[in-house]
């Protein structure tokens, strides 16, 4: 589902540097890759690169069997409404919204309301374990709870790609491997193909396969 | 600390200029402003003080009557006081220049006694003799330069309906450049027609000798409508007269200064929210409550002292061209004839400076306060600055303001000032400002973005934060409310006096017997000619003269008019109802809305007025509107003028034509019966009525440039709102492009907040508006110029207004979108700040 060949990527300026060469890694449905690396190695770069928010430099990159390399922003933006779903470090749930409502927004993008909608938010909650907080206004949950949504959120529209930059980053070590194993276990169920950006070896050991980005490109880890 | 501190927060500061240089801008434009306007009164006063202080020189007392003078034989009496040294008479008249529309003052005096009191009233002759010739006469340096003459040039002027011509024989001293000529008295009294009358006495009392106790014995000898004071107590009447519009620019400059500060309150309240993690490391580090809330009333205080200096070089700057080209009096004619300079101010700088920078510091408070509230832990998690300025939303303080300001307005002025008028502005719009976030509320409950997302995610995004909408309403709305209450009283103004002047000219056309001054009549043989002009179906004459009243207050016009046998009080324009007369009544009078309100007059009240030598008792027929003359007037039938006066000459005439005659057919008909008849003035009401307008427009010119300000202020105001939330947002933004929401989605998004702000804040400040501009018209104009007037609504300027800013707000947002999706919002996602 994630195809990526010798991709390549560097940035220019007035110290120009090549981030990383050569990377390439193939994610099947259903299975969750974790990716470490130095700070500086270009993790979130590559993650930025699969979901089409960043260009490669060389090498072709294809997600959900779509190649990247010949859509413009519009198309990407849209191909990753559909194929995509996101989980960031700091939750970054809207706080004006209820947990219900930031859960159904990426439904909304793909103008899905309606009863269908109302049913498939309430079944992420329970999957997530937030079924009796759908109308909760985010600033009444803990870090742990947050990222719980904002893993609803990312699986909603039941995505073929599931990214996670550092989704345990802001998160206490058992909220941490909870979080990890639910995306796990979601993943898995969903059948999507997931990439897992993290520095926490523990979290990587709860992936099916550790890799480590060098500027070389992908070495396993294990 | 200190470092940590001043590094966390003035790197904030610096990431963000554009923001404050905006601050220090409207700061700055609100201090010019204020600064211009009080330097322009304070040069034009003291200009006018000092030129009557010259032309009275070393009197203590001064013996004044009627514009048209009064008897001269006062003078021996006045002049027989035990305890007057000296006692100077002056004949003024004001006569028109010939080939100009424009009158020069022309002092008739005694030049060996006026040499002992008023220097600046004595020629400088080469031959003493030539003081005493009839034809000569000596202009000031300002005069000469303005009429274009020198010595040895003849000046012609006008007096009656002849042209005199009169020898340029020197120059008159004058120390602050004003424009006057000087004659022997008898000179004057024969060549303008006032031979038995002076205009006034200038006395100087012994040494020794209490000005206090003349002036009582003085007063006692006057005859009906001549009094006695000192010379300031004039110059003080006269500079009264234009307090209230010198105020009303004082306050119009001070609302800039206002909404500047509102300026600089918006974007510290927006900035606050946006820091509000910055402020919650330091509290966490240790930075104690009151060092936060110091710092963030410091940065206001810099940019205020930023603007401040700003604001009063660039006041100067103002003032200088304002005195040059539009004149001491801003085109009100309070001043004609005075030409000021801009005088160094040092103090009313520091005031004004100091001013700019304790509102800057003011708009700066809330904000801090709001900053040190918070609760650190609180503020470090996302979500919290929805909880800003959450106590903004109890409408108790705003209601309270509302309820005081609406009582206010039945309060009467104080010494003539309509202090509690403005106060009650003041408070409508501050009470309002502070409910918006409630108001903002309830209109966003009832706003639904429908199926559209980015509409919906815009409308929730408001109604999650109802205490920052109102913060960024609040430019707006002060903005907008200043403006169309502004636009509304000038456009009911103005109407108005446009109804005003088609009822007080139904006829064809209208004769003057000089375009300027006073000098110029026409006599009864002269009448008789004009009358009998082929082509008129009717004709009024009219005779103007100025009375005095009350010594405390300026003249009062009196206007002999020939009125229908019928009816009279029906030619008038009169508000409320006329008085009946009875039988036994004295003849009646009818009194102007000024001068009902000095006088506390009600029609069927008696009133004294000096008529000839005499005073004399009428009864008040009515209450007429006039609008050219603030100080007052008052109608009585010509006729019962000439048997009281013996005086048949008129000013003015009123004619309406017959069918098949043209005002120009008729002006060739005059010229033909009339020898001079050139120099009369004939305008038709068309011309007359444009002609006011002009001035009413040249008037309000300044108060058009103000609302010009407070519109780019609060257009600045609304860039810098929305530039901020924006700013704020970005990760957000960030998030949203993540889960696939287009650019053109995110910039729609902006742009329906920023149209449903603006619409929510248009509406507010119009209505507001509207009340503040009741309240102009009805109490702050009543009571400073006491001018009625009805509300009129200007409705293709407001919906121009409305349309404008909209179309601003929206252009504004998507310019704000636009910096949003700059490439950097993707990676926002990742950021800590």
């Amino acid at each position: 589902m994630i195809e990526l060949r010798s991709v390549a990527k560097s940035f220019a300026g007035p110290r120009p540097r090549v981030v990383f060469a050569n990377v390439t890694l193939s994610v099947a449905a259903g299975e969750m890759v974790a990716i470490l690396g130095e700070s500086g190695a270009g993790k979130s770069t590559l993650l930025n690169i699969v979901a089409g928010l960043d260009y490669a430099d060389a090498g072709s990159v294809s997600v959900a069997g779509q190649d990247l390399a010949p859509l413009d922003d519009d198309a990407l933006t849209l191909l990753r409404r559909r194929h995509v779903g996101f989980v960031f470090q700091a939750f970054h749930v809207l706080p004006y919204l209820t947990v219900s409502q930031n859960v159904a927004v990426p439904l909304a993008l793909l103008a899905h309301t309606g009863r269908e909608s109302d049913e498939r938010v309430a079944s992420m909650l329970d999957a997530v374990g937030l079924g009796d907080r759908g109308a909760s206004m985010p600033r009444e949950l803990s870090g742990g709870e947050l990222q719980r949504v904002a893993i609803a959120r990312a699986l909603v529209h039941r995505p073929s790609i599931v990214l996670a930059d550092e989704p345990t980053g802001n998160l206490d070590p058992s909220s941490a491997a909870g979080v990890i194993e639910l995306l796990r276990d979601r993943i898995r169920g969903e059948g999507a193909s997931g990439m897992l950006v993290t520095h926490s070896r523990a979290a990587a050991a709860l992936a099916d396969r550790a890799l480590t980005l060098t500027s070389e490109g992908l070495v396993e880890s294990r | 600390m200190n470092t940590v501190a001043r590094a966390v927060l003035g790197g904030a500061l610096g990431r963000h200029r554009g923001r404050l240089a905006l601050s220090v801008l409207a700061i700055a434009l609100g201090v010019a402003l204020g600064f211009a306007v009080a330097l322009v009164n304070a040069s034009a006063v003291g200009e006018f003080e000092g030129a009557m202080k010259t032309l009275s020189g070393a009197a203590d007392l001064e013996v004044r009557g009627p514009r048209a003078g009064f008897d001269e034989n006062v003078y021996p009496l006045v002049a027989r006081d035990a305890d007057v040294a000296v006692a100077s008479p002056v004949v003024e008249v004001d006569a028109r220049i010939e080939g100009r529309d424009e009158a020069m003052r022309i002092y008739g005096v005694d030049a060996f006694r006026a040499g002992a009191i008023t220097p600046a009233l004595v020629p400088t002759a080469r031959d003493a003799l030539d003081v005493l010739r009839p034809g000569n006469v000596f202009v000031t340096p300002a005069a000469a330069s303005w009429l274009g003459v020198d010595e040895g040039d003849t000046l012609r002027v006008q007096a009656g309906m002849q042209g005199i011509a009169l020898s340029v024989a020197g120059l008159a001293e004058a120390s602050t450049g004003e424009r006057y000529a000087l004659m022997d008295i008898a000179a004057v009294q024969d060549l303008f027609s006032r031979r038995g009358v002076v205009s006034r006495i200038d006395l100087r009392v012994r040494p020794g000798a209490s000005p206090g106790a003349v002036r009582a014995r003085i007063a006692s000898l006057l005859p009906p409508g001549v009094s006695v004071a000192p010379p300031q107590e004039s110059a003080a009447t006269t500079a009264r007269m234009s307090r209230a519009y010198r105020v009303n620019l004082n306050v119009l400059a001070l609302v800039a200064l206002f909404t500047g500060a509102l300026l600089v309150f918006t974007t510290q309240a927006l900035s606050v929210v946006r820091r509000r993690a910055y402020f919650a490391l330091l509290r966490t580090l240790g930075m104690t409550r009151g060092a936060l809330a110091r710092w963030l009333v410091l940065e206001g205080a810099l940019a205020g002292c930023a603007g401040a200096v700003l604001g009063i070089a660039g006041g100067y700057a103002i003032a200088y061209v304002v005195l040059r080209v539009v004149g001491a009096d801003l085109g009100a004619g309070y001043f004609r004839g005075v030409a000021p300079r801009v005088v160094v101010d040092p103090v009313a700088a520091c005031v004004f400076a100091a001013a700019g920078v304790a509102v800057a510091a003011l708009g700066s408070l809330a904000p801090a306060r709001e900053a040190t509230r918070a609760q650190p832990a609180a503020a470090l998690k996302s979500g919290d600055e929805q909880e800003a300025f959450a106590r903004l939303r109890s409408p108790w303080p705003g209601l309270a303001m509302l309820a005081a300001g609406a009582a206010m307005t039945m309060l009467p002025p104080v010494v003539g000032l309509p202090v509690f008028g403005y106060a009650s502005i003041g408070l409508l719009l501050v009470g309002t400002l502070l409910l918006l976030p409630r108001i903002a509320s309830v209109a966003l409950s009832r706003i639904h973005g429908g199926h559209s997302l980015p509409a919906a995610l815009a409308i929730a995004q408001l109604r999650g934060a109802p205490g920052q909408a109102g913060v960024s309403l609040a430019t707006i709305v002060a903005s907008v409310s200043l403006m169309v209450s502004m636009a509304i009283m000038v456009a009911s103004f103005r109407q108005s006096l446009d109804d005003w002047l088609v009822r007080v000219l139904p006829a064809d056309a209208y004769l003057r017997a000089g375009s300027a001054g006073d000098t110029a009549f026409l006599t009864p043989a002269q009448q008789r000619a004009i009358a009998s002009v082929p082509g008129i179906a009717r004709i009024a004459f009219l005779r103007v003269q100025n009375v005095l009243l009350d010594p405390t207050r300026p003249r009062v016009a009196l206007l002999a008019r020939d009125l229908p046998e019928h009816d009279p009080g029906s030619a008038l324009p009169l508000v409320g109802d006329p008085y009946i007369l009875r039988n036994g009544d004295p003849p009646p009078a009818w009194v102007s809305e000024a001068l009902a309100d000095f006088m506390h007059l009600q029609p069927g009240a008696r009133i004294d007025i000096p008529v000839g030598s005499a005073t004399r008792t009428f009864v008040v027929a009515g209450v007429w509107r006039d609008y050219a003359r603030q100080q007052g007037a008052i109608v009585i039938a010509r006729p019962t003028y000439v048997a009281m006066t013996g005086d048949d000459n008129a000013t003015d005439v009123a004619i309406w034509l017959a069918q098949d005659t043209t005002a120009a057919q008729l002006r060739e008909r005059i010229e033909a019966a009339l020898p001079d008849a050139a120099r009369l003035a004939l305008a038709t009401p068309g011309e007359i009525r444009e002609l006011s307008l002009r001035i009413f427009d040249r008037t309000f010119a300044v108060t058009y440039a103000l609302l010009a300000v407070a519109i780019v202020i609060g257009l600045m105001g609304l860039s810098s709102s929305f530039g901020s939330l924006v700013l704020a947002r970005r990760r957000e933004f960030g998030m949203l492009r993540h889960l696939g929401m287009t650019r053109r989605q995110i910039a729609a998004m902006l742009a329906t907040e920023g149209l449903v702000v603006s619409t929510i804040g248009l509406a507010i400040g119009l209505t507001l508006g509207f009340a503040m501009s009741v309240i102009l018209v009805h109490v702050v104009n009543r009571q400073s110029f006491h001018w009625g007037m009805e509300l009129h609504m200007p409705w293709m300027s407001l919906a121009a207004l409305t349309a404008v800013l909209l179309v601003a707000a929206v252009v504004t947002t998507v310019a704000s979108a636009r910096q949003a999706m700059g490439g950097d919002v993707v990676r926002a996602v990742r950021e800590d700040w």
